[in-house]
């Protein structure tokens, strides 16, 4: 399995957010993808969600057996918001993801034992702090499987102790094959990851290239 | 699918959501009609099926800009849309747990706003019969006009304009149906199966226009 | 109010005397339990007595047996209307002296009050069916109960649509003021308008000094009535402070799992 980006570009209405971007990631490999404010972090990992059309080139994975299904349907997606409700309970919310989604790998109580919260499930999600939810959203991820994760800034509202532990279950994932697109400002403490540097964003309008390149550390 | 009905209703159902607040709204606007054209029982009965259509309506409108909104600000709407489900079926769902949650009380209601409005029997059971046939294919069309203003921060009124002129037909067939019932020459069935015709149609057409539209609100 | 809003609202009051004694949602709680069964047991014995006295009570000579839904119509009525006073008392202890309890008072009192609104509809178009010919006519009083009712269901709605207690509190007491000093103007603009259109179909009735026969059951079942608010209205606070409890006790159980 194989996640590959061919000569991307995306714009966003007028604006050409990147362009010329390729990469490759292989089963068990991270990509962290840096860059300062504006850049298109969370513009490429939307663009992997299927929520924007590139312009050009595309995004597909390869080296899968069975029909063929969109990338998307491949990914767990864990943006800014954590998608979750606050007048439910913990435990609600998840296992509605966890009937909605399909391909159930773990059980919610597993899952929040591994992100550090056992025993809150029946607290409704408007009583938790900003971590705390950040964390029951990183819970989601492991209720299903998935081969590919997007994350967009998973550690933020995180503190020492879970972003490590965050770091085992990305660990864990990565073992197991996973593929994992992060875009991050901080290191994931991930020790062999590739590096994707997203440069300044493009003048507007653009129509000369180079907004992005690739610099493999491997 | 299940799963996203129940959640819905859930929501619907919970502190902070208001699925009561439609039927009082409803009552609001039928008790408000005697005081504006007069408390003559006769004159209450003729306009009856009007009146309860029009509060039906307005009450439907209400809650639609929460139908996709809550879940696009807290980052549900993008995760739902990228699971295999097909976006049109998601939109269905949501819709019928709407409906549910908002449109079936005030259906329940309206027997007895009926009766503030001295209907007969009859025109009641007719009114009841059409509004549940025709009330759903407001939450549909609505489903549409929820998407599209799904970005915007006060987008409640910009459906509501949207929204009524796209009902105008279950309006028109609503009523004359619930007329037909009681007033001797008009007939009771043709507009009745025009009213279903137009539920089920919108069923399939809002639906799908308004996956279409939520896949362009997320970015 | 739970323990810690209190506490957060005003730092540590000064050791309190009389009825602040019972601001402490837990001394209340101590009186609710203590009082609670004698004030059931008055209720049921003025319902046994109300209730024998109304179906003892002599046939009306123009109502005739449906003169007894008068003796559960009128105190519904009346409750109605104690009730909204009682809120309103209880909104101007949240705005102006900030009592604690208060804000329970309103928000436990504002159920039961739709209730017997509830109860005064229902009854009084029951006992229109036989004498007017139909379930519901815009008479004045008929309406500016039902109008009353909406405001009851308006601020139950605002009640359920705030999650925090604290911020809820004020905008019920402000909303019950206003529609308390706006009930007579409503009261008085809807009988001007009944009298504008005085609907030709409806019989009215004159009102003749009531008889003491009818007179006797119908304040045993007011007494009953109010009793029966009362019982009510200090098992629905008592169950508002302990849910308030719950709430915080499970924000503290969400801050202490790290």
């Amino acid at each position: 399995m194989q996640l590959v980006a061919e000569n991307l570009a995306v714009d966003r209405g007028e604006r050409r957010i990147f362009e010329g971007l390729s990469f490759s990631v292989a089963a068990g490999m991270a990509l962290v993808v840096t860059g300062p404010n504006g850049a298109g972090k969370s513009t490429l990992i939307k663009a992997i969600a299927g929520f924007l059309t590139p312009s050009a080139g595309a995004i597909r994975l390869d080296g899968l057996t069975g029909e063929a299904r969109p990338v998307r349907e491949h990914c767990h997606y864990l943006a800014h918001d954590n998608a979750l409700k606050s007048q439910l309970t913990v435990d609600e919310n998840l296992s509605f993801w966890w009937q909605f989604m399909g391909a159930p790998r773990a059980n919610i109580e597993e899952a929040l034992e591994r992100v550090g919260l056992p025993g809150i499930g029946e607290l409704p999600v408007g009583y938790l702090s900003a971590g705390q939810k950040r964390r029951v959203a990183i819970a989601r991820l492991l209720l299903n499987e998935r081969p590919v994760w997007l994350v967009d800034e998973p550690t933020s509202a995180l503190d020492k102790a879970s972003e490590t532990r965050f770091a085992e279950l990305v660990h864990e994932h990565l073992d197991r094959g996973g593929i994992i697109v992060a875009a991050t400002h901080q290191a994931l403490g991930l020790k062999d990851a590739q590096s994707l540097g997203m440069g300044t964003p493009l003048p507007n309008p653009s129509p000369q290239g180079g907004g992005a390149h690739e610099s493999p550390t491997t | 699918m299940m799963a996203l009905f129940a959640r819905e209703l859930k929501l619907a159902t919970r502190v902070g959501a208001g699925a009561m607040t439609g039927v009082l709204f409803f009552l609001a606007v039928v008790t408000v009609v005697p005081f504006a054209v007069g408390p003559d029982l006769n004159l209450l009965a003729r306009i009856g099926p009007a009146v309860l259509w029009i509060g039906a309506l307005l009450a439907s409108l209400l809650g639609l800009d929460r139908l996709f909104q809550q879940d696009r600000e807290d980052g549900s709407l993008a995760i739902l849309l990228m699971s295999e489900h097909p976006s049109a079926l998601i939109v269905f769902v949501k819709c019928l747990a709407h409906w549910a949650a908002t449109g079936l009380p005030l259906i329940v209601a309206a027997p007895i706003f009926g009766l503030f409005l001295n209907m007969e029997a009859k025109a009641i059971a007719a009114t009841v019969a059409t509004l549940a046939v025709g009330t759903p294919a407001i939450t549909f069309i609505g489903a549409v006009g929820a998407a599209v203003t799904v970005t915007l921060a006060r987008g409640g009124l910009i459906i509501a304009i949207l929204v009524l002129p796209l009902v105008l037909p279950s309006l028109i067939f609503g009523v004359a149906a619930s007329y037909g019932a009681v007033e001797d020459p008009a007939p009771f069935t043709q507009p009745f199966i025009m009213l279903t015709a137009v539920t089920l149609f919108l069923a399939v057409l809002g639906p799908l226009a308004a996956g279409f539209a939520l896949k362009h609100a997320i970015d | 109010m739970s323990d810690i809003s209190a506490k957060s609202r005003r730092p540590a009051p000064p050791k309190p005397a009389s009825i602040w004694d019972y601001a402490n949602p837990t001394r209340f709680l101590g009186l609710a339990n203590a009082v609670l069964p004698w004030l059931a047991g008055a209720m049921a014995l003025a319902f046994a007595a109300g209730l024998w006295l109304s179906f003892t009570a002599p046939e009306d000579y123009q109502q005739g047996r449906s003169v007894l839904i008068m003796f559960i119509h009128v105190p519904a009525a009346w409750l109605s209307m104690m009730c909204y006073s009682v809120m309103a008392l209880a909104g101007l202890g949240t705005l102006v002296w900030r009592h604690p309890l208060a804000d329970v008072s309103l928000r436990a009192a504002a159920p039961i009050g739709a209730a017997f609104t509830f109860l005064a509809l229902v009854t009084g178009s029951l006992w229109g069916k036989p004498m007017w010919g139909t379930w519901w006519v815009w008479d004045a009083r008929l309406t500016s109960v039902l109008v009353l009712f909406i405001i009851y269901m308006g601020i139950i709605a605002l009640a359920r649509a705030i999650e925090d207690p604290l911020t809820a509190a004020r905008s019920l007491a402000i909303v019950t003021l206003v529609g308390f000093v706006n009930i007579p103007i409503i009261k008085f603009s809807v009988d001007w308008w009944n009298t504008l259109h005085q609907p030709a179909s409806v019989s009215r009735f004159g009102r003749p000094a009531m008889d003491a026969a009818f007179l006797h059951p119908l304040l045993t079942m007011a007494l009953a009535y109010t009793l029966l608010f009362f019982t009510l209205h200090l098992m629905a606070m008592r169950n508002e402070i302990l849910r308030r409890r719950v709430r915080s006790m499970r924000m503290m159980a969400a801050r202490e799992a790290s």
